[in-house]
C-alpha cells in the first residue's frame, strides 16, 4: 500500500476522480446514499482535490452500488459499497495504485464479466457523464455525425443498409430498408420519432443508455434526421422511467447550446428538433402504430397496415419509427463504418444484442455480445445460476410475448431465425429466469390477464380472446369437470390460441398465444389437477 | 370524477395556455395538470375540450385509455407496485398480496387515512433486482415485507419533518 504520491505514477491532481452511478437500478440499491456520503469527504478534505462523477452503469447490478476511482492504470472498482465504507475507500487509495480493500474487485475492465463483452452501442455507458457534450467527444462522440455530414442522404442510408442492422424493438425488420422508405418519398415534413416504451418485462436496456449515454441516441436521430429528410424528432418515453426522463432532458437542453440541435446544426444548412414526449402507462404503445396515434393526441389505438409509418405516420408523414437501441448503433455505423458492424454476428443477425438478464438471476444486468452466444452460456457464465440457489426451470426471451423456454432448449444460439425455429422470439433482448418453484400454469395465466389488461380494443381476437383465455385457464386449473371434459378445455384453449395468432391485428393479440402456447407444450404437468397444496402461488 | 376549485382552475387554464399549441397537445396538457394538481380533475375537462378544439368525450377517452392518468385525488404516496413476470419470478405475487393486507387496500384504492394510494404496473425496467416498487419517483427494487415496512416508516417519518 502505497500513500505518498509516486510522481510518475499517480493521476494529476486536476483530473482525480470518482465514479458513482446515477442509474436507476443502482440507486434503488443505494448508490445515492454513496454519492452523497462521497460529495461529504470531498467538501471536509478539500486536500483530496478530486471531483464526484455521476455516471451510467456499468450494467453488473449484483455489483452496485459500484465506486470507481480512478488510477494510471485505469479505473479500480469497489463494490457493493454501503456509505459506512466509503471513508475507508478513499482515504486508503490515495488514487494512485489499487489497494487491498475487501471490497476492492480490481481493474473494472478487466473483470471477466465485463471484459468478454462487445461493447459497440453501450461503448461509453457507465465510463462517461451522461450530459456531458465535452465527455461525450472525447470519448469520440459526434464522429459519426462529422461523417455523415459529408455523406449524400443516399451514402447514410447506403451505410445503415451495409451494416445489415435489424430493428432492435424486437420485430427485426432491416433499419436501412426503412429508413430508405421514408428518403424515397417527396420532400415534405418528415419525423424520425424514437420508441422508448420499453414495455417488456425483462428489459432495461433503452433505460440503461438513456440513462448512461443519452447523447448517442441523440446523434443517432440527428443522423437519422439528415438521411431521410427530416428536421423534428420526438422521443417517446414510458412514464415509468422519470430518472431516464430527467437525464434525457438535461442532455437535449446541454446539445442545444453545443449546437448540435436546432437550425443550422453545427454550421451546416440542416436543422434538427428534438422532444421527448411522455407516455402514460399503456403497454400497447410500444407498438409503433399505436405510439404514433399516442403522439397525436389520442387513444393508443393500433391502426391499421398499410399505409405503413415510413409513408404515413406521424400527423400523416413519412415517420421512421425506430427502437432506442436501433437508432443508438448507428452513430458507430457512421463512425467505424457499415462494414465493421456487419462484422459481428452470425446468419442474417448482424452486430450486437445487448442482452438483459433478469429474473431470479444470480447475476443479473447488461451483457452486450454479438449475436450467437447460446442461451445456456449466458444463463451460467455471465447469469451464474438463479439467485435463489435453486435449480432453473424455465426462461422467457423476449418479454411478456415471448415462448417459454424449457432447459432442453438452452443450447438455442441467439440469432433472430435460431429462435423462429423453435417457435420462440429474441424480442428486445430481455431473458426472465424462473427457478423450479415456478407454476407455469400461473404464468400461461398471466399471459391471458395481461393481454386482457394492456389490450388497445380495436380487435376482436385480441379484446375478448384474452378474456376468455382466462376464463378457460381457470376452467382448466379448477379442475371443475372429469378428464375428457379437462382436455375439452385444451383443446379449446389452442383453438383460441389460434384466432388470437392470426386474427389480431398487431403483436399484442397475435403473440400472446407464444407464452401460452410454450407453457402447455413444455412444462404440462403444471396444467394437470393437483393438490392445491402442491402449487406455488 | 372529482372537480376542483378555483385556484385549480386557474392553474388549469395556465398549463393549457403554456401547452394547446404543440403538435399533439392532449398528452403534454394531461401530465402537466396531473403533475401539479395530482390527478385530473372533472371541470378540466371542458377547458382542454375547447382549447384542442375535441369533444369533451374525446378527452375523457384519453384519459381513460391510459393507466397513468387518474381523475380522483390520491393518497399522500402513491405505490405502484411491479406484475411483470420477472418481478413474479422473485416473488412479486406474495408479496402483492401482502402489501395489500399490510396497507388494508386493494389496487386503484386509497387508504383511509389518505396516505396510501395502491396501483399495479407493469414493468419498472429494474428487473435485474426484482421485485420492484415505485413510490412518487423512487423505485425500490430486492423487496420484501420487512424492506417494504422500512421504506413506509422512512415516508412517515418524513412527512412528519416537513409539519
Amino acid at each position: 500500500m502505497n500513500h505518498s504520491p509516486s510522481d510518475d505514477s499517480s493521476i494529476p491532481v486536476a483530473s482525480r476522480k470518482i465514479f458513482v452511478s446515477l442509474d436507476t437500478t443502482a440507486r434503488s440499491r443505494g448508490s445515492d446514499k454513496v454519492a452523497k456520503q462521497v460529495e461529504s469527504i470531498l467538501n471536509s478534505q478539500p486536500e483530496l482535490a478530486a471531483t464526484l462523477v455521476r455516471n451510467g452503469s456499468r450494467g453488473m447490478f449484483w455489483l452496485e452500488p459500484l465506486l470507481e476511482i480512478n488510477t494510471p492504470k485505469g479505473r479500480v472498482a469497489y463494490g457493493p459499497v454501503k456509505a459506512e465504507d466509503v471513508n475507508d475507500i478513499i482515504n486508503l487509495h490515495c488514487f494512485d495504485d489499487v489497494i487491498e480493500h475487501p471490497l476492492c474487485l480490481g481493474l473494472t475492465e478487466e473483470l471477466p464479466w465485463f471484459k468478454s463483452q462487445q461493447r459497440l452501442t453501450f461503448a461509453r455507458v457507465g465510463i462517461i457523464d451522461p450530459i456531458d457534450v465535452d465527455d461525450y467527444i472525447s470519448h469520440g462522440g459526434f464522429v459519426g455525425l462529422t461523417n455523415a455530414f459529408a455523406k449524400t442522404a443516399q451514402q447514410i442510408v447506403d451505410e445503415v443498409k451495409e451494416s445489415g442492422l435489424r430493428g432492435r424493438g424486437g420485430a427485426a425488420f432491416p433499419t436501412g430498408i426503412k429508413w430508405q422508405t421514408v428518403l424515397n418519398e417527396p420532400e415534405q415534413q418528415k419525423y424520425i420519432v424514437c420508441n422508448a416504451d420499453e414495455g417488456d418485462s425483462g428489459t432495461f436496456a433503452d433505460r440503461m443508455l438513456m440513462e448512461g449515454d443519452p447523447l448517442v441516441l441523440v446523434e443517432g436521430m440527428i443522423i437519422a434526421g439528415l438521411s431521410v429528410g427530416a428536421d423534428q424528432g420526438y422521443i417517446y418515453l414510458r412514464s415509468e422511467y422519470p430518472q431516464a426522463h430527467d437525464i434525457l432532458n438535461k442532455a437535449i437542453s446541454n446539445a442545444k447550446t453545443a449546437g448540435y440541435l436546432g437550425d443550422n446544426i453545427c454550421g451546416t444548412e440542416h436543422n434538427f428538433h428534438l422532444e421527448v414526449r411522455l407516455g402514460a402507462g399503456a403497454y400497447i404503445c410500444g407498438e409503433e402504430t399505436s405510439l404514433l396515434e399516442s403522439l397525436e393526441g389520442k387513444r393508443g389505438l393500433v391502426r391499421a397496415k398499410p399505409p405503413l409509418p415510413a409513408i404515413e405516420g406521424l400527423f400523416g408523414q413519412p415517420t421512421v419509427v425506430n427502437n432506442v437501441i436501433s437508432l443508438a448503433s448507428v452513430p458507430y455505423i457512421l463512425s467505424h463504418g457499415g462494414d465493421s458492424y456487419r462484422d459481428f454476428g452470425m446468419g442474417r443477425s448482424r452486430g450486437t444484442l445487448p442482452i438483459q438478464l433478469a429474473g431470479n438471476i444470480a447475476q443479473g444486468g447488461l451483457v452486450e455480445l454479438a449475436f450467437g452466444i447460446s442461451l445456456n452460456e449466458l444463463l451460467q457464465q455471465y447469469g451464474n445460476g438463479c439467485k435463489s440457489k435453486r435449480a432453473m426451470r424455465s426462461v422467457q426471451v423476449g418479454g411478456p410475448l415471448g415462448a417459454y423456454l424449457p432447459a432442453e432448449q438452452w443450447d438455442t444460439a441467439l440469432d433472430y431465425e435460431e429462435f423462429a425455429s423453435i417457435g420462440a422470439v429474441l424480442g428486445h433482448g430481455g431473458i426472465v429466469v424462473f427457478d423450479d418453484t415456478v407454476d407455469m400454469a400461473a404464468q400461461a395465466r398471466f399471459a391471458m390477464e395481461f393481454c386482457e389488461v394492456e389490450s388497445c380494443g380495436k380487435c376482436t381476437p385480441c379484446r375478448i380472446g384474452a378474456v376468455r383465455g382466462v376464463e378457460v385457464i381457470d376452467k382448466i386449473l379448477n379442475n371443475e369437470s372429469d378428464e375428457q371434459g379437462r382436455q375439452d378445455s385444451v383443446e379449446l384453449l389452442h383453438d383460441l390460441c389460434d384466432t388470437m395468432e392470426f386474427g389480431s391485428l398487431c403483436a399484442m393479440g397475435g403473440m400472446t398465444p407464444f407464452p401460452v402456447r410454450s407453457a402447455l407444450k413444455y412444462f404440462p404437468d403444471d396444467f394437470l389437477p393437483q393438490p392445491s397444496t402442491q402449487k406455488a402461488q | 370524477m372529482t372537480a376542483t376549485n378555483e385556484q385549480g382552475l386557474q392553474q388549469i387554464a395556465t398549463i393549457i395556455e403554456q401547452h394547446q399549441t404543440l403538435p399533439g397537445a392532449m398528452l403534454p396538457i394531461l401530465h402537466a395538470i396531473q403533475n401539479d394538481l395530482s390527478f385530473i380533475p372533472s371541470n378540466a375537462l371542458p377547458l382542454i375540450a375547447k382549447a384542442l378544439n375535441v369533444s369533451k368525450a374525446e378527452v375523457h377517452g384519453v384519459i381513460s385509455f391510459y393507466h397513468h392518468f387518474r381523475t380522483e385525488e390520491p393518497g399522500a404516496h402513491v405505490i405502484e407496485i411491479c406484475r411483470g413476470e420477472s418481478c413474479q419470478a422473485m416473488g412479486s405475487r406474495a408479496l402483492e398480496e401482502n402489501i395489500k393486507q399490510n396497507l388494508s387496500i386493494d389496487y386503484h384504492q386509497t387508504s383511509k387515512d389518505r396516505q396510501y394510494t395502491l396501483e399495479p404496473v407493469y414493468c419498472l425496467g429494474n428487473c435485474a433486482c426484482s421485485p420492484a416498487i415505485r413510490i412518487g419517483d423512487d423505485i425500490h427494487g430486492e423487496l420484501d415485507l420487512q424492506k417494504f415496512e422500512q421504506i413506509i416508516e422512512s415516508l412517515n417519518t418524513y412527512s412528519l419533518e416537513l409539519k
